[in-house]
């Protein structure tokens, strides 16, 4: 989906504030947020970890960007337990002795149509295009590169297409690719000749160009 | 959009959250301390430090990392989840390696630990691929014009490390005196490794 999470390249963004010696956790509910979501997908096998970054990016936008990480982590497990019939939200309420906002329903329709690619179509040196698409529901090809053009750099093993694992989708398993963009072909207005940007990509995700 | 203006603090959501999960019985005895214990004892950047210093002194483990991290990182004893299909970066003194998650913020946790809230941040996954020379001029390491700068960005199941450039002046130092030159945010990209 278009969402608030898909932040590469979004202007307005201010200074990065930076902590020394930043705990791994500042507050205990946040490692248990963080533990119930890893619980949740490795051992109750209540959702996948696609499900689960969807699930986040499905939040309001607002509440998305007010959310420290760790309540994003919260938001998205609670909301794929009470999607699942695991608990009920108006439980969860009066447990916590107020509101629990969750994310948005899933999209009706949520993938785009990619024929599955099994075998990997490209390699090292190539030339490819991103497709231009805009699935409803869960993707990993961030907005700023479709449609752009860029060279494989290196293929990654076949793994998990995210896209389908998200929605249960058949699963379907391909090669990813390290493919550079040169940053000037990306942001007509920023980067430099010499900086460059590189997208782990599904095969699904891409078309080839002829030289 | 309605906007409830009763909302419980996080600290009591996910306590409900627990306690919802728990009386149903669905949370195994000390299944959440481990998870907390992995995140907080085991997954630790100084062993991306240790990754780092090794490559530096043995050429051949050096050689192992650049073909298949994944595997030179298990011999140290680091792997696991978010460590499946790790590649090391190796930064030249003319091209600079930087890694973000713009979408969520993928990191190799077995060698990196848990990121960090500044990797985490809106702010740095909008605007380290677009200007990446600035945002690591404000963060503190100011880069030279002519030197290139690569951002990975983990948006499939590749998990990054960095493998800074050796400082001058540590011939001779132990792997150990030369980890501790080496922190997360070398790792990540956005500092070098310390000088000698
Ligand atoms: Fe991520």
């Amino acid at each position: 989906m278009d969402g608030i999470h898909d932040l590469g390249g979004m202007a307005g963004f201010g200074a990065i504030s930076y902590e020394e010696n930043e705990p791994v956790f500042h507050e205990p509910w946040q490692a248990t947020a963080f533990a119930l979501n890893i619980v949740g997908i490795g051992v109750l096998r209540n959702h996948n970890a696609d499900e689960y970054r969807h699930s986040i990016e499905r939040m309001p936008p607002v509440h998305y960007l007010q959310a420290c990480y760790y309540e994003r982590v919260l938001t998205g497990a609670a909301t794929l337990f009470v999607e699942k019939g695991v608990v009920t939200k108006e439980e969860l309420e009066e447990r916590a002795g107020g509101a629990f906002p969750l994310a948005s329903p899933n999209a009706p329709d949520p993938m785009a149509e990619l024929e599955p690619q099994p075998v990997a179509r490209f390699t090292k040196g190539d030339r490819v295009l991103v497709k231009d698409i805009h699935p409803a529901g869960h993707t990993r090809v961030p907005r700023f590169c479709r449609g752009k053009t860029g060279t494989v750099l290196h293929v990654a093993p076949a793994f998990s297409f995210p896209d389908a694992a998200a929605h249960g989708g058949a699963f379907r398993k391909e090669h990813t690719y390290h493919v550079e963009f040169a940053s000037t072909d990306l942001w007509a207005d920023a980067g430099a000749d010499n900086e460059s940007v590189i997208v782990d990509l599904w095969d699904s995700y891409l078309e080839g160009v002829d030289a | 959009m309605s906007t409830p203006t009763n909302i419980a603090s996080p600290k009591a959501r996910t306590e409900a959250l627990q306690s919802a999960l728990a009386d149903k019985g669905l949370i195994p005895e000390g299944a959440l301390d481990a998870v907390i214990h992995t995140a907080t004892e085991d997954w630790d950047p100084e062993n991306g430090a240790r990754v780092v210093a090794r490559a530096w002194t043995d050429p051949d483990f050096k050689k192992r990392l650049l073909a298949d991290a994944t595997s030179a990182c298990a011999e140290l004893g680091y792997e696991g989840i978010q460590g499946e299909y790790i590649v090391a970066l190796e930064d030249e003194p003319e091209r600079h390696n930087v890694i973000v998650c713009t979408q969520c913020s993928c990191t190799a946790w077995p060698v990196l630990g848990l990121p960090p809230d500044w990797y985490k941040s809106p702010e740095y996954r909008a605007r380290v691929a677009r200007e990446p020379r600035k945002v690591l001029k404000e963060m503190g390491l100011d880069l030279a014009r002519d030197i290139a700068i690569r951002v990975w960005e983990t948006s499939a199941e590749t998990r990054y490390m960095v493998i800074p450039c050796r400082p001058e002046g540590t011939d001779g130092w132990s792997e150990e005196q030369l980890a501790a030159l080496v922190t997360r945010e070398a790792l990540i990209g956005i500092a070098l490794a310390n000088p000698a």
